[in-house]
């Protein structure tokens, strides 16, 4: 590259510039800190369809495929999800009042996570036989416990209530320290 | 034989999610935008390619050369800011005017980019396509709607005219 050609390429990016601003994405998700991690969380018309402790690139690119490519970081889009997860998280709310779509999830996942308020209660167990059963399941705990290991809306549906026949918590997608937390929370609250 | 589904899942366009484009081009983009259109209306430039490229992006037939992609519609929303703001003249032979470009006082380098400004409008566009905005000559063509080996000629013909102007010479 010549001299000039170069100086035509330095040209650099002032410092006062800044991304552009853009509507309402058909999917806008914002990354919020919590006290078990950072949850990346994202709505599509008006519903919830991701509360997950996945990765941002992983997650956005999943729902590019399935909702639209129009994914945007939007927080504000955000707020009430996230007021409503500070307060459960403080121990203020017991329930979730949001419009969830799981369609994230397989018609299996959905299954077993749709009705997930229903078979468990705030503040209590239940094991992944007893849901299995509830799901008319009853040999099939095995494969609702790998659905509810793939809950795209963690903590908004409690699969974090549902663990093993011994009492052990077994597993969590943000990890049994981030289950133990949501458990100890509901016990006290 | 049954053939499985497969194959039309992977015929499908896979685009990234729209945020992943913002946070890899958006400097590139205003970069392009403030070179072709100056400091002020260049962040209105951008702004407006963004507002296109959001808009035309779900129907968008191929995941391939997005980056190309949108400094192209950068340059299609100079072109336009361009045209519009330019005075009507009845003389096909009048003097290209730079109405719009870098405000080359508040750049570095400011005889260079008052030089590209005053280059005629393809060549000019050609040459900020082709170092600003990092194209190769297939990138710089399909934005100016035109072949590789204009692309080739038009940045050609820009060096030598700034060549020219500023007193350097190729080594």
């Amino acid at each position: 590259m010549s001299d000039l050609e170069s100086r035509l390429s330095r040209l650099a990016v002032p410092a006062n510039a800044r991304p552009p601003v853009l509507p309402t994405a058909d999917v806008a998700y914002a990354l919020h800190d919590t006290p078990i991690g950072t949850l990346l969380l994202a709505v599509a018309g008006g519903r919830v369809v991701a509360s997950s402790f996945g990765d941002e690139e992983t997650l956005t690119t999943r729902l590019a495929r399935a909702i639209s490519p129009r994914v945007l970081r939007q927080p504000g889009a955000l707020d009430d999800v996230r007021r409503q997860l500070d307060e459960y998280l403080d121990g203020r709310r017991h329930s979730f009042d949001l419009q969830v779509d799981l369609t994230l999830a397989s018609p299996f996942q959905r299954l077993v996570l749709s009705d997930l308020p229903l078979h468990t209660s705030y503040g209590h167990t239940t094991t992944y036989g007893q849901l299995a059963g509830e799901i008319h399941k009853p040999k099939a705990a095995r494969a609702v416990g790998t659905a509810l290991g793939a809950n795209p809306l963690c903590v908004v549906l409690p699969c974090h209530r549902v663990i093993g026949a011994n009492g052990n918590l077994t597993g969590y997608a943000g990890g049994l320290e981030a289950k133990r937390f949501l458990l100890n929370l509901e016990s006290k609250s | 034989m049954v053939r499985s589904t497969g194959v039309m899942v992977s015929e499908q366009v896979q685009l990234p999610p729209f945020q992943a484009l913002i946070d890899e081009h958006w400097r590139d983009v205003i970069r392009l935008a403030r070179a072709l259109a100056g400091a002020v209306d260049g962040d209105d430039v951008a702004q407006r390619a963004w507002e296109k490229a959001f808009a035309a992006y779900p129907a968008l037939k191929s995941a391939r050369n997005l980056r190309s992609w949108l400094l192209t519609i950068t340059a299609r929303c100079a072109t336009d800011l361009h045209r519009a703001r330019k005075p009507q003249t009845p003389l096909d032979d009048a003097p290209p005017i730079a109405v719009t470009g870098p405000d080359a006082d508040d750049w570095p380098d400011p005889d260079l980019w008052r030089a590209v400004n005053e280059l005629p409008e393809r060549q000019r566009l050609a040459v900020t396509l082709k170092y600003v905005g990092d194209l190769d000559h297939h990138g710089v063509a399909a934005a100016l709607d035109t072949t590789p080996a204009a692309s080739r000629r038009l940045v050609s013909d820009a060096l030598t005219t700034l060549r020219d102007k500023l007193g350097v010479h190729h080594v």
